[in-house]
């Protein structure tokens, strides 16, 4: 038959190239962890001991699959650092064993002492765990991706299916710790930018005591609606509370029906373990029978991290650190990461671009950048801080 | 989609039997959990039929008997009865299928299982497993080589073209395209390998001789951003020099000249467009639109859209059979 004729010419003419057999490429990453967690008022959201580290296990699991067609290895190696342990050192020791990249779930302070004590070593810290937008504006690193998303990341993407949905009113509590200031700050931000009005203030003081006790919710029955009333004409109770103090004992307490958004009700996250679109159902599945639990958004941001450096390997065929944070900044990489878009990094903060999920603890309920909000280069940049606002200098 | 293996017998058989030019398109609706059943005489939905839960990737067996439908969350591939209209059987994939190609003869599905990284080696007459290929993370897209000795598996998360020998069933090459490669198909003279890349947004064009990319498409439309250009399923001519590419969230289909490989014209369809598919006698292409919950039917000769017919929820693949 003049197909299979077609077929075996054809077929002569290929050369049976065997997969590369170029030199094995070994990419040892570290990851640098607190050794506790801190308490969060719900049981549910209590994060697993191995909360962030399991995704980037499952991310080296991934780079390996892959990495087998191009003889890469990739392998990972675990600190968790006490709060008296410096990170400085803890970052020392993993560059002076030969590692060339730290995933990081560090707070801002240690994550800077630890990128500033591996200045000039070929090593690149990918920030997994901190929001800070001080991170990546006036206290930028050159040698720092940052993979989570900043606060203000966080609250442009509510505020914008706030604005969306036209609740344009925002009452705004606060906790009384820094970080909790922090996330108003952003939140305060994201209001002005797009047309939201914060009608009034309040500061939810943390007194200190135990977050569980034995009849504690009948006292929080009668505390938050007493401390919500009186309140001028509001859409919507905005709150700022990263610390854990109050937030998620406001929905279905607060004085006026009204809905709630921020740190509780409908949360700005990276990921929720409900997100299944975009081809995400593979990746929470990989992931639940790697840990027999929930994907965090932790989990992701570390997942997502350990990916970047295997896609970056894989299209340089290289696992030389300085090769690859230039490709990573370059035009041609992006990393997929369920979200229905290509990621790329701000090459002005190094900065991963990338949708906000919204989320009500069962559901994603949307995903921001809303339909409307246009930038002229990426709609991803209408989230954040942009290119035109930036303190950062990289040198 | 070859129908050149069709015995004669049952080609004349079948053009009796039907009015000139009348096919039957099965779409499966990823939502429904059903198979919409169009007839492209009429253009009507003429049935719809239950099938295992999110059905994906579907085709047709060689002999016209079986529309085979990957149902992913129940892991398995079901048979539908052409004459009956309802599932007869199932084969055995591995973990969430969804996307399978044929060998040239009929006897051989090879299954793209998305959940455990292997391509499942499947006897269609046995129903039997008959081995697996382990490829990389999340594999998808499935295609043949026209002499039936080359398989290509792309895998989403890998990013990589994997070259199967079959009659090894081992992995002798890999090529790596663009971010989440979605679909693969070559031209029918086998001097082109295409693989569309999701995220990435482009289709990589393979020379499947070097094993290297020689090119790929790229597509730009006014208004829109490139993100939003996601190119999934395609349709080469039998000439090899007409392409149609599907583009996702961009609501378009790109008309692209296959020898320049320079898109012609773009196409305005419903929202999401996912796969499309080509009638036997290439008057019709049809794709399904994800998030309209419609087929847009496209005129060939015209590069005009004539038509819109409502299925089930979001409409995912396609396969055209001639009776």
């Amino acid at each position: 038959m003049l197909n299979r004729l077609l077929a075996s010419i054809l077929c002569s003419m290929a050369t049976v190239v065997a997969a590369s057999a170029a030199d094995r490429v070994e990419v040892s990453i570290g990851y640098l962890g607190p050794a506790r967690l801190g308490q969060t008022l719900s049981l549910v959201e209590q994060p697993s001991d191995n909360d962030g580290i399991s995704g980037a296990r499952l991310a080296i699991e991934d780079n390996n699959t892959t990495g087998k067609f191009q003889n890469q290895h990739f392998t990972l190696e675990e600190r968790r650092l006490e709060e008296s342990d410096d990170a400085a050192v803890a970052a020392t020791g993993l560059v002076n064993r030969g590692i060339g990249f730290i995933v990081t779930d560090l707070r801002a302070d240690a994550l800077l002492r630890a990128a500033d004590a591996v200045k000039g070593r070929n090593v690149i810290l990918l920030n997994a765990g901190a929001s800070d937008d001080r991170l990546r504006e006036e206290d930028c690193r050159g040698n720092v991706i940052h993979v989570a998303p900043t606060r203000s990341m966080l609250a442009d993407g509510l505020a914008q299916y706030l604005i969306w949905k036209q609740w344009k009113r925002w009452l705004l509590v606060v906790g009384s710790h820094d970080r909790d200031r922090l996330f108003a700050d952003a939140l305060r931000r994201a209001a002005t930018r797009f047309g939201a009005r914060i009608v009034q203030e309040r500061v939810f003081e943390d007194t200190g005591g135990a977050r569980r006790t034995d009849s504690g919710v009948a006292l929080i029955q009668r505390q938050i609606p007493v401390f919500s009333q009186q309140a001028p004409a509001y859409d919507v109770l905005v709150a700022a509370d990263e610390s854990e103090v109050f937030a998620a004992h406001l929905p279905y307490r607060i004085w006026d029906p009204r809905p709630v958004a921020g740190s509780a009700g409908l949360v700005p996250k990276s990921w929720d373990a409900a997100q299944d679109q975009w081809g995400a159902i593979q990746l929470q599945n990989r992931f639940l029978k790697m840990n027999s639990r929930r994907m965090s958004a932790l989990d992701m941001q570390a997942w997502t991290a350990v990916r970047m450096i295997g896609e970056a390997a894989s299209r340089t065929a290289s696992g030389d650190p300085k090769k690859l944070l230039d490709f990573m900044k370059g035009r041609d990489f992006s990393i997929a990461a369920f979200k229905g878009r290509r990621l790329t990094l701000r090459d002005w903060n190094l900065q991963l671009r990338q949708p906000i999920l919204l989320v009500d603890g069962r559901m994603v309920v949307s995903v921001s950048p809303q339909e409307g909000f246009l930038h002229q280069f990426s709609e991803l940049d209408t989230l954040g801080l942009d290119r035109p606002e930036t303190r950062c200098r990289l040198h | 989609m070859s129908y050149r293996w069709l015995p004669t017998g049952l080609v004349v058989m079948l053009l009796l039997t039907a009015p000139a030019n009348a096919f039957i398109a099965y779409v499966s609706n990823e939502k429904s959990n059903t198979v919409s059943v169009i007839d492209t005489g009429t253009w009507t939905v003429t049935g719809t039929i239950k099938v295992g839960q999110r059905p994906r990737g579907i085709g047709i067996t060689r002999d016209g008997k079986f529309v085979l439908v990957a149902v992913g969350d129940d892991n398995t591939i079901e048979m539908i009865d052409t004459a009956t209209q309802q599932v007869a059987g199932t084969l055995p994939s591995g973990p969430d299928p969804e996307l399978f190609v044929q060998d040239a003869a009929g006897k051989i599905l090879y299954v793209a299982n998305e959940n455990d990284n292997t391509v499942t080696v499947i006897d269609i007459e046995r129903r039997a497993r008959l081995g697996e290929v382990g490829v990389g993370v999340e594999p998808e897209g499935m295609a043949i080589s026209p002499d039936g000795k080359i398989l290509i598996n792309t895998s989403e998360t890998t990013n990589m073209a994997h070259f199967i020998d079959t009659a090894t069933r081992q992995v002798v090459a890999n090529v790596l395209v663009d971010a989440r490669p979605r679909y693969a198909e070559f031209k029918r003279d086998g001097s082109e390998l295409w693989v569309s890349s999701e995220i990435g947004g482009t289709v990589s064009v393979i020379d499947p001789a070097r094993r290297a990319v020689t090119t790929k498409i790229e597509f730009a439309i006014p208004g829109l951003r490139k993100e939003a250009i996601q190119p999934v399923g395609f349709v080469i001519t039998a000439d090899a020099r007409t392409a149609f590419v599907a583009l996702g969230p961009a609501n378009r289909i790109a008309v692209v000249d296959a020898v320049s490989h320079q898109v012609t014209k773009y196409l305005l369809v419903g929202q999401r467009v996912w796969h499309i598919a080509i009638t036997p006698d290439e008057k019709y292409l049809l794709a399904t639109n994800g998030l309209t919950n419609d087929i847009s039917v496209i005129d060939v000769a015209a590069l005009k859209v004539i038509k819109t017919i409502q299925v089930g929820e979001l409409p995912w693949g396609i396969a055209i059979s001639r009776q």
